[in-house]
């Protein structure tokens, strides 16, 4: 079970028009560990995770998760396997209250239609709480009063609460403070620790090391490669990242 | 449940919680105090409107003594009653962030289809003619939303568009300068009845008894589920301030024709649709569609569907405030539906606080709002003064409303709040 990965992908494609912004990538994380991918602006990364969240689905190869070859087509299918983004923009309603935002799509009711507000406040507190979240002034505050690392909390904890098997983090430390980042980072630690599946995706380089098992580097839409974490350095990532392996520049320019 | 929140209070770090009723009790003090620094922070609710309301009293009362007198009291609600309605559609379209300049005409046009079937040659009873204008109306609203959410047309455009069109439905069906007399007693009856006073007084306390019921098992709930609540003192005190504020509307109501029928209708829709808008997942996914669009189709909310029954939910309202207009004015005339329906029913959910940019407000927004401007026109047509100037003042009113928006909006930023 632990060496089996819970999140596999095979040769995946994805062609927009005539470019192809994916070629051939393989890629798999395995539960209790954190993955981080890194690469340049237009590398794949976001296309990369947009496959795997099913908002635009991979044109050729196959996706594995607990071994099984299973299809992603639409967010909801990859929502129904437990795989969560946690997206640069936070996706979350500044309007809305931090219980609302937790349970956004996924309200409770009670008959006939009333939310059951109690219920969905008590296991939100509950989840935050697990997480060792202890900042919030109140669970009933709207979330744009909330701080940058606050809210990203906030996002990340979303997809625990939903019991979540792989959680992808994209570009999660952007535009924090050093606080807050290793506010978020201890958070991401804390999601592999509980068994989950962590995918990282960082332009800070200080942040991958310091969070995650292995790096893979994408460049122009191609896998250079993969480190362990602790068996590389900075600058060696930084040279994949800049020039890729030779031997695989691609020929699309 | 109990097990589950024993593993609460077990949680391992011995911090104090502070988003757990059982580590900090909610005392009437705290609360006030909480109150008092929202306030601070600028997040105003609807203080603005209700100190505005009692200037507006006080001015107009003391130029002209019969501003605040029992039967201007009871004009004033058969007055808002139209407004109001369409306002509560308009509210949820706000909330969604988008505009509909259509509600003025879509009035006109369930007016007009009601009492062509209540009169010769058709005469359809009024309990069959009602639903069916209205469901003319509802029908408008989600062919706006079809072409505004399938072909992707900006709701401002299709529903200017509407405003244009319907107007010309109305025109073509009455004829220039005709008048369709409604004469459907039960109809008229909607803005024509009282209650009786003994009725009126019994409606009251059933309300209150239902306010005090709310705030009790809400109360009850939260704690048995180690929530946070409201300290009985304080909700009892709210009960008890909304109460005696009906018991003086039903006092000084009798004291003229008594509480007006529209009056109790105008409160079951206050009642009904802020129930659809705070808590229902409807409700919900309206205000996050608001607030962010992006994060409620990402949450895999079916947006397009939620715009299409908002803008079903503005048109029907507007039918429904086009036939209160009709009843009001035992009449539907070519002018049914222009002037300054639309920019007074709009003009009326932003007085009350309702935000234009979407995801802010209430529907309760509506009723303030309308009384604020069906009190300007009340009091300046006591005093004489032209519909010019009462415009003006109107205008006024509406850029003071969206100021104190704008500005609280902005303290409330800088403290961290919104």
């Amino acid at each position: 079970m632990a060496d089996q990965p819970l999140l596999e992908l095979k040769g995946v494609t994805k062609r927009f028009g005539a470019i192809e912004a994916l070629t051939k990538i393989d890629f798999q994380v395995k539960a209790g560990e954190v993955m981080a991918l890194v690469g340049d602006n237009g590398a794949g990364k976001s296309t990369l995770i947009k496959g795997i969240a099913g908002i635009y689905p991979f044109d050729e190869g196959q996706i594995y998760f607990d071994g099984k070859p299973v299809t992603i087509l639409t967010p909801r299918d990859s929502a129904a396997l437990g795989i969560e983004v946690v997206y640069q923009d936070l996706a979350l309603a500044d309007n809305l209250d931090v219980v609302a935002n937790m349970f956004l799509g996924r309200e409770r009711v009670q008959a006939p239609w009333r939310l059951n507000e109690a219920s969905m406040e008590h296991d939100c507190i509950e989840t935050l709480t697990s997480l060792a979240v202890t900042t919030l002034r109140s669970v009933r505050q709207p979330v744009a009063s909330l701080s940058g690392g606050q809210r990203q909390v906030i996002a990340v904890a979303k997809a625990v609460m939903w019991n979540s098997r792989v959680v992808i983090l994209d570009e999660p430390t952007a535009a924090l403070g050093v606080a807050q980042t290793r506010q978020v980072l201890d958070l991401v630690r804390r999601l592999a620790q509980k068994g989950l599946a962590v995918v990282l995706i960082s332009h800070n380089l200080h942040d991958v090391f310091e969070a995650s098992d292995r790096i893979m580097v994408l460049r122009l839409g191609h896998k250079v490669t993969e480190f362990a974490t602790t068996d590389t350095t900075q600058e060696e990532v930084v040279y994949a990242i800049t020039a890729g392996t030779v031997q695989r520049v691609p020929g699309m320019e | 449940m109990t097990t589950t929140n024993d593993s609460i209070n077990d949680a391992p770090d011995a911090v104090p919680n502070p988003m757990l009723a059982s580590e900090i009790q909610q005392s009437p003090v705290t609360f006030v105090r909480g109150y008092l620094r929202r306030l601070r922070a600028g997040d105003l609710g609807s203080l603005p409107i209700i100190v505005g309301l009692i200037i507006i009293a006080v001015i107009f009362q003391t130029q002209n003594e019969n501003f605040l007198t029992p039967r201007n009291f009871v004009n004033l609600i058969l007055q808002m009653a139209g407004i109001t309605t369409i306002a509560y559609g308009v509210v949820f379209v706000l909330l969604l962030g988008e505009i509909d300049l259509s509600v003025g005409y879509v009035s006109a046009v369930a007016a007009v289809a009601l009492t062509l079937m209540l009169r010769p040659p058709t005469v359809i009873p009024w309990y069959v003619a009602l639903p069916l204008a209205l469901l003319i109306a509802a029908a408008i609203g989600v062919l706006h939303g079809l072409i505004i959410t399938v072909i992707q047309i900006p709701a401002f455009v299709v529903t200017l568009a509407g405003l244009l069109a319907w107007n010309g439905v109305v025109l073509l069906i009455i004829g220039e300068g005709g008048t369709i007399i409604l004469q459907d007693n039960t109809i008229l009856g909607l803005t024509n009845s009282y209650l009786p006073h003994q009725i009126g007084w019994l409606a009251g306390a059933l309300f209150i008894l239902y306010l005090a019921y709310n705030q009790y098992s809400r109360i009850r709930i939260r704690r048995s589920a180690n929530l946070s609540y409201t300290p009985p003192i304080v909700a009892g005190a709210q009960v008890a301030f909304l109460g005696l504020l009906i018991l003086i509307v039903i006092f000084i109501a009798d004291q003229d024709r008594g509480v007006p029928l529209i009056g109790v209708i105008l409160l079951f829709l206050l009642g009904g649709l802020s129930f659809l808008a705070e808590r229902t997942r409807f409700g919900r996914y309206v205000y996050a569609i608001g607030g962010n669009k992006e994060a409620a189709r990402r949450a895999g909310i079916k947006v397009e569907q939620i715009r299409i029954m908002v803008f079903m939910i503005s048109s029907l309202m507007a039918g429904l405030g086009g036939i209160v207009l009709a009843a009001r004015l035992r009449s539907v005339a070519t002018n049914a539906g222009g002037g300054d329906l639309l920019l007074n029913s709009i003009a009326a959910a932003v007085i009350g606080g309702t935000s234009l940019f979407g995801g802010r407000g209430k529907v309760s927004s509506a009723v303030l709002g309308a009384l604020v401007i069906a009190s300007v026109q009340s009091g300046m047509g006591l005093l004489g003064l032209s519909a010019g100037s009462q415009f003006i003042v109107t205008g006024l009113v509406l850029l003071m409303a969206a100021a104190v928006d704008a500005l609280s909006r902005r303290s409330q930023r800088r403290s961290g709040l919104a």
